[in-house]
């Protein structure tokens, strides 16, 4: 009769390093540890470039054309139908721009806080 | 005596639906959550009725028929306002769950002081922008049926009164949306008979009859300094929106930040298209009513007297009739927002012992609110509408708008930087606004830089709020990444907001 072959009975391996805990993003935003704030900074930067371009364009837009009207009064006293061309544009044409504006930025702004919500779901 | 129905018809109506919200606001159980079923477009109703005052229904176009095309940024401005708003305040203000500006106060810098100086400019303005709509009652009331001028304020301010302490109006954002459509009805429907008429005429042009000087842009009819006063005055409406006391109680009732970002959308749309008539009656009043010009009263009364002047029997006294009934109900829904706004404030901050924060105190509160513009316009106190509605503008421009932007976008802002931001602005603002209206200054620099204040007082306002916080960085917000978060963070998202 044969001995059966040794079998050695070890210890768990402690010497290995351990897997990493998940630490939801949300977690690092909450303790407001430095991956938390680069978090917070992309959110905030995300929303406020938008933000940013659409004042821009409408304080550069609307803001230029008083100026336009003094240096060009050619342009701007020029008739269509009953009404001059500043008419027009400062009482119908402005109105569909800004609205254009308000829209491209709801459409920009909640493209942004989407991504957002996926890559703090993703990890 | 079609104008008296007419108005009889609109004070009831509103007394009467507010009375019926009110029933409506007892039975369901909490009027905050059925304010937070209101869709978007309901929502902007009810802001476009809020908003569209008496100074933009008689006032804007009063003005473009007495000055000429660069009155036209007023409604341009009214309405791009709507725009800054949207880009950098409403759906952080949503998300903060605020009610209030001292609410937003007190959120974002835990400062007793910030809130009641807060608190104190809310009243301010609100009394501003009451002012011209009680004056403006007495005069449309005037003009549509000949009864003295006390007459038509004591009836807005008595039926506001009803309303507000009934808390009628408060609840049901139904009532607003309803006067919006009111408004753009009345002012849409005259219009095309007006229209008909002319071109009946053969089309004179207004230009012909009014003027290059009234045709061209910027040609200063009136006024020193037109540039700088055009500027300004649109800084002053594009910043002062985000800053109007009736206009934040209306973000709140959106369910998320999303929406309320929708609805101020939706609204920009509800303005613009109401903005397209106030230049048609100013061109035609220039072809049919030039005598009226040059008096302020007369300009803003423009409205009303033109459909008599251009229409027979019956209809021009029914196109003026339903141009009253607007008017009025413009008055009466601007002056009951506003008031709800500037009655909840005094009673939460303002009124001390047992007035503070009860349903007594509101009452009182909303006494006060309307006791001082109402007494001023009784006093006889005689201002253009939309002039003075501008001057409420540029003291939000100078205030809160610099402390809600920083607020929302910067950590660094501190209490002490915020408190000194808002006194001087106001403070310039105000002796800006108290120069023009007693009416001290006349011609040149001085009454353009004072008249149409916002472009200096704002940016020293950003200025000394920016300065003072860095210079005092031990007094910024504790905890202010949690704030951050409640503001900017999409409400779908787990987050520790700091109000659990």
């Amino acid at each position: 009769m044969s001995t059966p072959p040794r079998v050695r009975v070890t210890s768990p391996r402690m010497s290995a390093s351990p897997r990493p805990e998940v630490r939801p993003a949300t977690r690092e935003i909450d303790e407001q540890t430095e991956v938390g704030e680069v978090y917070l900074n992309a959110l905030l930067r995300s929303q406020l470039r938008p933000a940013l371009a659409v004042l821009a364009a409408v304080l550069l837009g609307l803001g230029s054309l008083p100026l336009l009207f003094l240096l060009l009064p050619g342009v701007a006293g020029y008739q269509v139908g009953p009404v001059t061309v500043a008419w027009l544009v400062l009482g119908v044409a402005v109105f569909p721009l800004l609205w254009a504006a308000a829209w491209w930025h709801v459409r920009a702004v909640e493209r942004a806080e989407r991504d957002f919500t996926e890559i703090l779901h993703r990890r | 005596m079609s104008a008296w129905i007419a108005v009889l018809v609109v004070c009831a109506a509103t007394l009467g639906v507010g009375a019926l919200g009110l029933r409506l606001s007892r039975t369901t159980s909490d009027f905050y959550v059925a304010s937070r079923m209101v869709s978007p477009r309901w929502n902007a109703s009810a802001i476009g009725g809020e908003y569209i005052s008496g100074a933009s229904f008689l006032g804007v176009a009063g003005l473009i028929f007495a000055t000429g095309s660069d009155m036209l940024w007023y409604s341009i401005g009214y309405t791009a306002g709507y725009v800054v708003l949207l880009a950098l305040v409403a759906a952080p203000l949503r998300r903060s769950g605020a009610y209030t500006l001292p609410d937003f106060a007190e959120i974002r810098l835990r400062s007793a002081a910030v809130r009641r100086t807060t608190a104190v400019l809310v009243v301010g303005i609100g009394w501003l922008y009451l002012l011209p709509q009680f004056v403006g009652a007495g005069l449309a009331l005037r003009t549509a049926t000949g009864a003295p001028g006390w007459v038509g304020t004591a009836i807005a301010v008595l039926v506001v009164v009803a309303n507000v302490t009934a808390g009628g109006m408060r609840s049901v954002t139904f009532v607003q949306a309803f006067q919006y459509w009111l408004k753009l009805t009345a002012i849409a429907l005259p219009i095309v008979l007006l229209l008909i008429v002319w071109h009946h005429d053969g089309a004179p042009s207004p230009a012909a009859v009014a003027g290059e000087a009234w045709v061209s842009p910027l040609s200063g009819d009136g006024d020193d300094h037109p540039l700088y006063r055009t500027y300004s005055l649109l800084l002053a409406l594009l910043f002062g929106t985000m800053g109007l006391p009736h206009v934040l109680v209306r973000l709140y009732t959106n369910p998320d930040g999303q929406a309320a970002r929708r609805t101020v959308l939706t609204v920009i749309a509800l303005l613009g298209t109401f903005y397209l008539f106030p230049p048609l009656y100013a061109a035609l009043g220039r072809v049919y009513a030039g005598d009226l010009l040059n008096s302020a009263d007369s300009n803003d009364a423009m409205m009303l007297l033109l459909p008599g002047r251009m229409l027979g029997e019956p209809w021009g006294d029914l196109a003026a009739a339903l141009l009253t009934a607007g008017a009025f109900a413009a008055f009466l829904s601007t002056s009951s927002g506003l008031t709800v706004s500037v009655a909840g404030v005094l009673s939460q901050d303002l009124l001390r012992g047992r007035w503070r924060a009860s349903v007594s105190g509101f009452r009182v509160g909303a006494g006060l609110a309307v006791l001082v513009p109402a007494t001023l316009s009784l006093l006889g106190v005689r201002t253009g509408l939309a002039d003075t509605v501008t001057l409420a503008f540029a003291l939000a421009a100078s205030t809160f708008c610099p402390l809600l932007v920083l607020g929302i976008w910067w950590r660094g802002l501190t209490r002490t930087g915020a408190l000194a931001g808002l006194i001087t602005g106001g403070l310039l603002a105000s002796v800006a606004v108290a120069l023009t209206v007693s009416g001290a200054v006349e011609g040149g620099w001085p009454a353009a830089l004072l008249g149409q204040p916002a472009a200096w007082t704002m940016p020293v306002a950003f200025a000394v709020m920016v300065g003072v916080s860095l210079a005092t960085p031990r007094f910024r917000t504790p905890g202010v990444g949690t704030i951050m978060v409640r503001l900017h963070a999409p409400e779908s998202l787990d987050l520790n907001r700091g109000d659990s």
